[in-house]
């Protein structure tokens, strides 16, 4: 953090410069680090600063974004300090220079030790008694490897559950995938296992898969070159930012025209594109892309909530009844499709009355993404969906209804179209094969019910994330109490003595002994007993890849804090130190089991995963890179920069990465018989658990995220630019409303009903409907999953968007009505 | 592509840094000298304080364009009719901003129907009742806040300095 507001040093033109793709959300823009001494500067001069531009004038708008919140000054651990400046590059084709509120802000979550990361966790950490304390890894992999292998050698390793990330970018990535997943998985080889945000080990697009189609099967150029953008439960402008501005935008306002017409010739309309928006509320994007494009060519489907299959199953009745679906390719390369029809069709009417949209709108929807052109080209409809309907109303059913209307108008396969989920963070999937089934433990559950002995808690933090959270949460720390009680104690007992002593409170006692593995101490460390510091971007080399399937190399260019390491190199020290015991007992067919993990840095762990899979000899290996990994290696993709290579790879050939823009364009689909499958996905009203609280109390609890902290919170908490703004979960709400229960903007509210309660603050919004209210998910002050049910579609996905309550006035914090704004966050 | 919009929308919200720099900088003048920049001693930027305005000669939704610290500069001065962080005048409710959106330097407009700054390139808007808040948007700093003094003797609202870094710049001062 700079120490004045109103300069920044700039670098000079030797600065260390390297590449740095953005690790929050799932787009994925690309930065430059630049990295020079702290006693050094570059000078004003075009020709004396590394920027190559011109500071001795003011530059003209749109040069560039950089402010002092993308400069920090950093310590090595040789003790050298270090000006670093995050700035993006206007040479990668995701973001094309632009900069988000998130990555812009990558130079500051740095780790500095007075600075935002100041709270980062810098060594192994254990409680003992009532507090605390620092310990080195060797000690704390004697408990927690002891403790391993006793639970293990009792013969069931389910007793080992695993709350961990399965994604790329921050906390994540094809090296930390595959590093906890060798040692979960094939090492540990447990079923206990639940992924970041949802309490089992599933996908959040089964269904699409089960139907033969990848949930990111395009490019963002296709958004370029779609004739209409059809987007559902998803709110582009603040969580797939620069997509929707560098790629989306530029649509709507007819500026990629040429490039329609030069790519498709007469087989388009090659007019400005239209959007179709699902979603119940008036989103920030809405808003924007209305007074930016003009009424015109936006379209808002504001539908109740949980309607959304009867919304989807309506469109296609109406557009096979116009004929305007894709007759020869439904039959040539799909198959289900009248078994579909025949179990999904509703009329208009029908669908108009379970969804709230008006005959109108639907027959608008249904031309403006399946009406013929005046040339008989069928129009190029691309569809992207995300958490509306993942976390919604029947996650598989809805998806998989989706996927049904994208395959009745062939949106798959074809330039300018794709069904595609827009995601929330990176990708970056590697492991051994889950040792479960499907549907997988509904883990949360199992911990609820007594079950499990052993937590570890990856890089994830289900106190404030998951469903029915405050039972989750005070089950959990009940059954940590009893562990904590034990080892407190046990005063003076070695490391080797606390294995027993915490092995008796897990077996004898129902007690459940967790480890965080994380940056912080995050909400869920307060149930923990031990604390074990890991690294992130920039402080480690890691690759993931963006919702277009790209990859790059984020390159490492500082030391991570104290004694932290790449969560890779933890778990190659668990199974290290685990091994290590297996062998000096002369187990060595359990030893062999946890062999394989001598790697010295994460480059060693990507060799060892995302570059084996498929490979002569290598055991199953399920990746997102496919069988053409070992194409790809870290000095490849240092070459190929920011823009990086689009998976799978297909070549390697003068030097470059060959990838692939879009799948399924030859019509082979992931099924047996290569084609894509029709599922029914007929509308069957809110599940119980949801439609009892929804008679119940009076407030949809619709909830979600925020530009300004999407995937970033865990940093924003501890950053005055954020934390000013948003230390509580807002909760925007209908000013009528407010009025009758007494609430003004600023006011601290209660949200409760049968499943918890859990507190907000209040933000009058008037284009929030009556009866409704939005939420902050995910958020530490104001855990909006408190009052999520505990209900799950068949695969255990939670419908964290559905959940009813009452809400009223708690009271009111007088600083914070003086220092946030709560304007409307709709640009009109 | 982003470009291509983002300068459409640009040139759309048109003409302020122009007509600012050509219109309204007779009225700026300097009320003490300059301070070298380097001055032995000093950790702060040396800008030029510079009347921007009488008080009284403000109503309650004004909005009047100057430039501070220098004629390359353009800024905003509102009186918004409340008290406000920052506010000055007899009433506490001038306010003055850069007017250069501190995400990419797009000119930031005033709506007057919902009081806020915003920028037509990324769509950031910023509060003017709230030291330059970020409402909603890609900045990852709040809009860079004129520091005014009032003189209630001569009723003359002077610019002393800035809090936060004008976009384009690698300093305030050039």
């Amino acid at each position: 953090m700079a120490v004045f507001n109103d300069r920044v040093p700039l670098p000079p033109k030797d600065a260390q410069k390297t590449n740095m793709v953005c690790h929050f959300c799932i787009v994925g823009c690309g930065y430059h680090v630049y990295k020079w001494p702290a006693n050094q500067e570059g000078g004003r001069a075009a020709g004396e600063n590394a920027l190559g531009l011109d500071f001795t004038k003011q530059l003209p708008p749109l040069t560039l974004t950089m402010t002092p919140a993308m400069h920090n000054v950093i310590t090595d651990s040789d003790g050298r300090r270090y000006n670093i400046m995050i700035v993006a590059d206007k040479d990668c084709v995701v973001n094309e220079g632009l900069s988000s509120a998130r990555g812009g802000q990558m130079a500051s979550i740095m780790y500095t030790p007075d600075g935002i990361g100041k709270e980062r966790l810098k060594h192994p950490r254990i409680f003992r008694g009532d507090d605390w304390y620092d310990t080195d890894w060797e000690t704390a992999m004697t408990i927690y490897a002891g403790l391993t292998k006793k639970i293990l050698d009792a013969g069931d390793p389910n007793q080992l559950a695993f709350n961990c990330f399965d994604h790329g970018g921050a906390g994540g990535g094809f090296e930390n995938t595959w590093g906890t997943g060798k040692l979960m998985f094939t090492a540990i080889q447990s079923e206990m296992v639940r992924i970041h945000n949802r309490p089992a080990y599933n996908s959040e697009v089964h269904s699409s898969r089960d139907m033969g189609i990848g949930e990111l099967n395009n490019s963002y150029e296709d958004a370029e070159l779609a004739d209409t953008i059809l987007t559902v439960g998803a709110n582009a402008y603040e969580t797939q930012t620069n997509y929707f501005l560098a790629h989306w935008l530029p649509n709507l306002q007819g500026s990629t025209v040429k490039k329609k017409k030069e790519r498709f010739g007469d087989d388009t309309n090659a007019e400005k594109g239209r959007i179709v928006f699902v979603d119940p509320r008036r989103t920030a994007t809405i808003s924007l892309t209305e007074a930016a494009v003009g009424t015109d060519n936006v379209l808002h489907l504001d539908l109740q909530p949980g309607t959304d299959r009867a919304l989807f199953n309506g469109l296609v009745t109406y557009i096979v009844e116009q004929g305007w679906h894709a007759e020869d390719f439904i039959k040539e390369a799909t198959s289900g499709f009248d078994d579909m029809l025949a179990a999904n069709t509703l009329t208009l009417a029908e669908t108009a009355e379970i969804t709230g949209v008006s005959e109108d709108k639907l027959k608008q929807a249904a031309e403006w993404i399946a009406k013929p052109g005046a040339g008989g080209n069928r129009p190029r409809t691309m569809i992207g969906y995300e958490k509306g309907v993942i976390w919604g109303n029947n996650n598989y059913d809805t998806i998989a209804s989706i996927v049904n209307l994208a395959l009745t108008i062939q949106s798959v396969g074809r330039r300018g179209t794709g069904v595609v989920r827009l995601g929330g963070h990176q990708e970056g999937y590697v492991r051994p094969p889950y040792p479960g089934g499907r549907p997988a433990l509904f883990v949360d559950q199992e911990l609820i019910n007594g079950n499990g002995q052993m937590l570890t808690v990856w890089g994830c933090n289900a106190f404030q994330t998951t469903l029915n959270a405050e039972q989750y949460r005070a089950e959990i720390l009940r059954r940590s109490n009893i562990v904590k009680e034990a080892m407190a104690n046990a005063r003076g007992a070695s490391a080797e003595e606390l294995v027993d002593v915490i092995y008796d409170a897990v077996t004898k006692d129902g007690g459940l002994f967790v480890t965080s593995i994380d940056l912080y101490p995050v909400k869920i460390a307060g149930a923990a007993h031990m604390l074990l510091p890991a690294a992130h971007p920039g402080e480690m080399n890691l690759t993931s890849m963006n919702g277009e399937r790209r990859m790059r190399l984020s390159e490492k260019f500082m030391d991570p804090p104290g004694t932290a390491k790449p969560d890779c190199l933890i778990a190659a020290e668990i199974a290290n130190a685990v091994k290590a015991l297996y062998d000096a007992e002369g187990n060595t067919e359990m030893a062999e089991r946890f062999s394989g993990f001598e790697w010295e840095t994460e480059e060693d762990a990507f060799n060892d995963g995302f570059r084996q899979a498929g490979q002569d000899g290598a055991p199953p290996i399920d990746s997102q890179g496919g069988g053409t990994g070992n194409l790809v290696t870290y000095d490849r993709l240092r070459d190929m920069g920011n823009n990086g290579v689009q998976l799978p790879v297909q070549d390697y050939k003068d030097g470059k990465l060959i990838g692939t823009e879009m799948i399924y364009t030859d019509n082979k689909f992931g099924t047996a018989d290569g084609k894509a499958t029709f599922l029914p996905t007929p509308y069957d009203g809110l599940p119980e658990p949801v439609q009892a609280q929804k008679d119940k109390y009076g407030f949809w609890i619709n909830n979600g995220r925020m530009n300004a902290v999407w995937q970033s919170l865990y940093h924003n908490k501890y950053m005055s630019f954020t934390n000013e703004r948003f230390n509580m979960a807002p909760v925007e709400i209908n000013p009528d409303d407010a009025a009758e229960l007494g609430i003004e903007s600023g006011d601290i509210v209660e949200i409760a009903n049968d499943y918890g309660s859990t507190y907000a603050m209040a933000y009058l919004e008037p284009a929030v409907k009556s009866g409704q209210v939005f939420m902050l998910f995910g958020h530490y002050n104001g855990v909006m999953g408190d009052v999520t049910t505990d209900w799950t579609d068949e695969n255990i996905l939670p419908y964290y968007k559905g959940t009813w309550a009452d809400i009223k006035r708690v009271g009111s914090l007088a600083d914070a009505k003086q220092k946030i704004s709560f304007k409307s966050r709709l640009y009109t | 592509m982003s470009e291509k919009l983002s300068r459409r929308a640009f040139l759309k919200a048109g003409g302020l840094v122009a007509a600012v720099s050509t219109a309204e900088l007779a009225l700026n003048r300097t009320v003490t000298p300059a301070q070298a920049q380097g001055e032995s001693g000093r950790v702060t930027l040396a800008y030029e304080p510079t009347e921007v305005a009488e008080a009284k000669s403000l109503k309650v939704g004004d909005v009047k364009n100057f430039n501070f610290p220098d004629a390359s500069s353009p800024c905003v001065m509102l009186k918004m009719g409340e008290p406000v962080p920052g506010g000055v005048g007899p009433d506490q409710d001038i306010v003055a901003y850069s007017s250069l959106c501190s995400h990419k330097g797009c000119p930031v407009s005033f709506d007057a129907d919902t009081k806020v700054l915003k920028c037509p390139c990324h769509f950031t808007m910023f509060d003017p009742e709230k030291a330059g808040q970020v409402v909603i948007g890609q900045a990852t700093i709040n809009l860079p806040q004129i520091v005014l003094e009032y003189d209630d003797g001569t009723d003359s609202v002077t610019a002393v300095a800035v809090t936060g870094l004008i976009y384009g710049r690698q300093a305030n001062t050039l």
